[in-house]
C-alpha cells in the first residue's frame, strides 16, 4: 500500500454507489414516481419518458419497483448479517475462551450445520415455516452464522494464548469482560472485513431465495423477486429481468470493492501500528 | 602487508530507510557514517544494543538491505575496490562466492520442507562453483570437523530432525562450503541454551581459524564476542563508539558507554540467611505436573519461598521452569503434590481458588509485546486491576494509578498511550505496575529481562529490587541467565529435565561443591577474559572423561 492513494478510485466509487442505493431505498416513497404495486401501463412497456425503466410483467413501473426493492433488499440483508454476527461472534468467542465442553458442543453443532448446503437447507426450512420477513431474516442468519463463528473462533484462539489474556485471568476477570474487552478489540479487524463479505453474500442469498419463490412474498418485492417475475421476458428479448439483476450485481460488487480496501488498510495499519 | 588493502573496509558508511509521510518520502538514517577495517583471516566483533545498527552493517557488507533499507552514502570496499556500485548480477556472484551469512535463528533460516543437504549445497550449484559431488564431499568433511553426529548422513535430515545447536552448525557449514573469504555471523548463539552456546561458539571459532576465513561477528553479548573476536567495534544509535583490540577494550575501555556495557550484570545482591523461625510464604511439596497424559514436565519438586525474598529458578529451555510457574498460578493443576501458600494448602486449579487467593499471586511475562493488550491504553491496563481487585474509583483510583506509574519509574504522560507506542523496557515496566496493582504477595517473573537490552534489563532488575524493599513482595524469578541470578536471588533452585537438582541459599548453590549439572551450567556462562572458552572446554572434557 506504500505510495498508494489514500482513497482509491474503486473504493470511492463503491462506497458512493452503496450510499446512493441506501439513500434511494430509504427515500423510496418520496422519490418513486408511482406506487410500489400500482398498475399503470401495459405489460413490459419499453423505456420511455413516462416509464424511465419501462414496466414489468404486470404493467407496473419498473423504476418504482426497483426503488422499493432496494429498500427491502438492503434492509433484510443488513438485518440478517447483523443477527448472524451477533450469534456467530458471541458463540465463537465463547467457545474459544471457555474451551472444554462448551467448545465441543458449539463447534460440533456448527460443523453439523456446515455439512448442509445452505441453499437447500434454506429451501427445506422455508417451505415448512410460514413466510414472513422476520422468519426469513432468522433463517438466513441461522444458516450464515456458522461462517462468522469460524472466523471469530480462529481469531480469538490467537488472542487467548497471548500473555495479556493470562494476566487478565490471573486477576479473576469475569467471562464478559474477557470476551468484550480483552478479545473482541483484537479480533475486530478480521470480523469487520468478514461483515462486508457476509453482507454481500446475504444480498445474493436473499436474491436466490426470492428468485426461487421462498423469499419476499408478493406484492412486495426485493430485487430477486423482480427478476423472477420478469424472467419469462427473456424469451421475448425484453430488458425487464436484466435491470434488477444489474442492480444486484452492482451492489454486491460495490460492497466487495469497499471490503477489499478496508482489509488492505487494516493489514497495513496493523503492520505500522 | 601494509600495502595490501584490508579485505573489507567501510568508509563513512550510511544506511537509511525511507518511509512516506504525508505524500513525501522521509529518510531515516540507521547507520550514520561508520568506518571499519577487517583484515583477511581476522574476526571483528560488532557490539551494541538493539537499534545500534549492527545487523544493518552486517547486511550492508553483503550489499543487502532489508525492506526499504539501502546504502545511502559512503563506500564498502572489498580488497580496496568499491563494491557498492557493482551491477546487481555481480553483487549476487559476490554473495555466493566471497561473502556468506549465518543468521540468528536457525529454525527460521532453514526451509522446513527441504532436506538440509539440498539447502546447504544450493549456493555451490547455483553459482557453478564446484560439482555437486565435490561440494557434497566438502560438506561431509566440514560436518566431521564441526562435530555433527553421523556426518555422512546428517545432510539427509530435515531441519526439524536436528536440534538448535546442530542447525546452527549446519548453517556455519553452509557458509563455509564455497570457501568464502568473509562470513557475517549475526548473533549465531543468541537463540541457544548456554551449554549449547559454548559448543557452537567453540566450533565456529575452530572452523574460522581452520579455514582462515575472515568474519564479522555481531552480538549484543560482550562476553561471547570477547572469546572469538580479534578486534571489537562498539556501536550505539548507528554510530561507532569505540574500536579497539579485544583485550585493550575489555581492560581499558575509553568511552563511558563501553564501561557501562562492561559492568552490566555485575551487581550482586547481598543476602542474609532466613531466620529459623520464619514460615515460608509459598511451599511446593513434591509437585509433579504434566501436559495432558504426557510425560511429567515437572517431577517431585519441593521448594520454599519466604516473604520479601527472591527464589531464582534457573535452567535451560525444556527444564520445566515455566511449567512450574503455571502450576503455582493454577493455570496448570499439578498431577501430584501440594502447594502451600501462607500456611494453607492452595486449591490446585485457578478456577477452584477464590478471588482473594488468586489475586495474591501475580505474574510478569517474558515478552512485553504480548503481555499487554495492544488495543488498550496504559490507563486501562493498570487501572483495571485497581478497580476490579481493590474497588478503587474516582480520585482514589486516579491517585493510585499515577502513584504506580511513578513507582515503576515511568512518565505519567504515557498514561493515554497504547503499548505499540512504548519501548520494550517501558512495556515491561507497565506489566510490572499491572502486577503490583492487585497488591500481591508473590510475583512470578518469567524471564522478564531476556527480551530486553543489557542496560535496559539492568534498569528493570534494579526496579524490581527496589519494589521488593518497599512493598516486601516475594519474587519467584525464572531465568536462564546466571548473572541475573547473582544479581537478584536470595535462594536458588536449579532445574534440569523437570527435577530440582540443587535447592538452597544462593551462596551455597552457586559455590562449590557442585553437582555435575550445576557445574556444567555454571562453567558454560561466558566470562569476559582471554582464554575462557578454551578453559571451559578443557574442563568439560576432563569432567566427562572422569565419569
Amino acid at each position: 500500500m506504500k505510495g498508494g492513494k489514500r482513497f482509491p478510485t474503486a473504493a470511492a466509487a463503491g462506497s458512493a454507489i452503496i450510499m446512493l442505493f441506501v439513500l434511494l431505498g430509504i427515500f423510496a416513497p418520496l422519490i418513486a414516481p408511482y406506487g410500489e404495486s400500482e398498475f399503470i401501463g401495459e405489460a413490459w412497456e419499453p423505456i420511455s419518458s413516462q416509464f424511465w425503466l419501462g414496466t414489468d410483467n404486470l404493467g407496473r413501473d419498473m423504476l418504482s419497483r426497483l426503488l422499493y426493492g432496494a429498500r427491502i433488499t438492503i434492509f433484510i440483508a443488513l438485518a440478517a448479517t447483523m443477527l448472524s454476527f451477533f450469534i456467530g461472534a458471541t458463540g465463537g468467542l465463547l467457545a474459544a475462551s471457555q474451551r472444554g465442553i462448551v467448545d465441543s458442543i458449539l463447534s460440533r453443532t456448527v460443523d453439523l450445520l456446515l455439512a448442509f448446503p445452505p441453499l437447500i437447507f434454506a429451501l427445506v426450512i422455508l417451505s415448512v415455516l410460514p413466510s414472513s420477513t422476520p422468519i426469513l431474516i432468522l433463517v438466513m442468519a441461522f444458516l450464515d452464522f456458522t461462517r462468522v463463528f469460524r472466523v471469530s473462533y480462529s481469531s480469538a484462539l490467537s488472542v487467548i494464548t497471548a500473555d495479556f489474556y493470562e494476566a487478565a485471568k490471573l486477576r479473576r476477570e469475569k467471562t464478559g469482560y474477557l470476551l468484550w474487552r480483552e478479545i473482541l478489540p483484537n479480533v475486530l479487524p478480521p470480523l469487520l472485513a468478514e461483515f462486508g463479505l457476509r453482507f454481500s453474500f446475504m444480498i445474493l442469498f436473499l436474491s436466490s431465495l426470492s428468485f426461487l419463490g421462498l423469499g419476499v412474498q408478493p406484492p412486495s418485492a426485493d430485487w430477486g423477486s423482480i427478476v423472477k417475475e420478469n424472467k419469462d421476458g427473456i424469451a421475448f428479448g425484453i430488458l425487464a429481468p436484466l435491470i434488477p439483476a444489474i442492480a444486484i450485481a452492482t451492489l454486491a460488487v460495490s460492497v466487495n470493492v469497499v471490503v477489499d480496501w478496508v482489509l488492505n488498510r487494516v493489514i497495513s495499519g496493523d503492520k505500522h501500528g | 602487508m601494509s600495502e595490501k588493502p584490508p579485505l573489507l573496509e567501510t568508509r563513512n558508511l550510511q544506511v537509511s530507510t525511507w518511509t512516506k509521510e504525508g505524500g513525501e518520502w522521509r529518510e531515516n538514517q540507521i547507520v550514520k557514517g561508520v568506518s571499519l577495517k577487517l583484515e583477511a583471516g581476522q574476526v571483528l566483533g560488532l557490539i551494541g544494543e538493539s537499534g545500534a545498527g549492527k545487523s544493518t552493517i552486517g547486511l550492508a557488507a553483503l550489499l543487502y538491505g532489508r525492506g526499504n533499507c539501502g546504502i545511502s552514502g559512503g563506500q564498502v570496499l572489498l580488497d580496496g575496490a568499491d563494491i557498492t556500485t557493482l551491477p546487481e548480477a555481480d553483487k549476487r556472484q559476490l554473495r555466493g562466492r566471497h561473502i556468506a551469512y549465518v543468521a540468528q535463528s536457525p529454525a527460521a533460516a532453514f526451509n522446513p520442507a527441504y532436506r538440509l543437504e539440498d539447502q546447504l549445497l544450493e549456493t555451490s550449484q547455483l553459482h557453478n562453483i564446484m560439482p555437486r559431488k565435490e561440494a557434497h564431499e566438502r560438506m561431509v568433511s566440514l560436518f566431521k570437523q564441526i562435530g555433527l553426529p553421523q556426518p555422512e548422513t546428517f545432510g539427509r535430515r530435515f531441519p526439524h530432525q536436528a536440534s538448535g545447536g546442530q542447525l546452527q552448525r549446519a548453517m556455519t557449514t553452509m557458509a563455509l562450503i564455497c570457501h568464502p573469504r568473509l562470513i557475517v555471523f549475526d548473533e549465531p548463539t543468541t537463540a541457544l541454551d548456554v551449554t549449547t552456546q559454548l559448543d557452537v561458539l567453540a566450533a565456529i571459532k575452530r572452523m574460522i581459524k581452520g579455514e582462515n576465513t575472515a568474519a564479522l561477528y555481531i552480538s549484543h553479548d560482550l562476553a561471547v564476542v570477547s572469546q572469538i573476536a580479534d578486534d571489537i567495534l562498539v556501536l550505539r544509535h548507528g554510530k561507532a563508539v569505540e574500536a579497539a583490540q579485544t583485550m585493550t577494550l575489555i581492560e581499558t575501555p575509553r568511552e563511558d558507554y563501553t564501561r557501562r556495557l562492561l559492568s552490566a550484570g555485575h551487581t550482586g545482591k547481598q543476602t542474609t540467611p532466613v531466620a529459623d523461625t520464619e514460615k515460608p510464604l509459598l511451599e511446593l511439596r513434591d509437585v509433579t505436573a504434566a501436559y495432558g497424559d504426557g510425560e511429567p514436565v515437572v517431577c517431585n519438586v519441593s521448594v520454599s519461598l519466604y516473604r520479601g525474598r527472591t527464589l531464582a529458578v534457573v535452567g535451560e529451555s525444556g527444564s520445566g521452569k515455566s511449567t512450574m510457574a503455571r502450576v503455582i498460578t493454577g493455570l496448570l493443576p499439578p498431577s501430584g503434590g501440594n502447594i502451600i501458600f501462607d500456611g494453607k494448602p492452595l486449591p490446585p486449579s485457578l478456577k477452584m481458588r477464590n478471588d482473594k487467593q488468586a489475586r495474591r499471586i501475580q505474574m510478569v511475562h517474558q515478552t512485553p509485546d504480548t503481555a499487554l493488550n495492544p488495543r488498550q491504553t496504559i490507563r486501562a491496563i493498570i487501572g483495571r486491576p485497581l478497580k476490579l481487585c481493590l474497588g478503587l474509583t474516582g480520585d482514589a483510583h486516579e491517585k493510585r494509578l499515577r502513584q504506580l506509574i511513578e513507582q515503576v519509574e515511568l512518565d505519567t504522560e504515557l498514561i493515554e498511550r497504547s503499548p505499540p507506542q512504548l519501548s520494550g523496557g517501558q512495556k515491561q515496566r507497565v506489566a510490572i505496575a499491572r502486577a503490583l496493582a492487585t497488591e500481591p504477595e508473590l510475583i512470578i517473573c518469567d524471564e522478564v529481562t531476556s527480551a530486553l537490552d543489557t542496560l535496559v534489563a539492568e534498569g528493570v532488575l534494579r526496579l524490581l529490587m527496589r519494589l521488593q524493599r518497599e512493598n516486601n513482595v516475594s519474587y519467584l524469578f525464572i531465568t536462564h541467565d546466571i548473572s541475573t541470578v547473582r544479581a537478584i536471588a536470595d535462594e536458588v533452585a536449579v532445574m534440569h529435565n523437570g527435577l530440582a537438582i540443587a535447592v538452597g541459599a544462593k551462596d551455597v548453590v552457586l559455590n562449590p561443591p557442585f553437582d555435575d549439572y550445576s557445574a556444567m551450567l555454571l562453567s558454560s556462562v561466558p566470562e569476559m577474559r582471554a582464554g575462557w572458552l578454551e578453559e571451559a572446554l578443557a574442563k568439560r572434557r576432563m569432567e566427562s572423561a572422569g565419569h
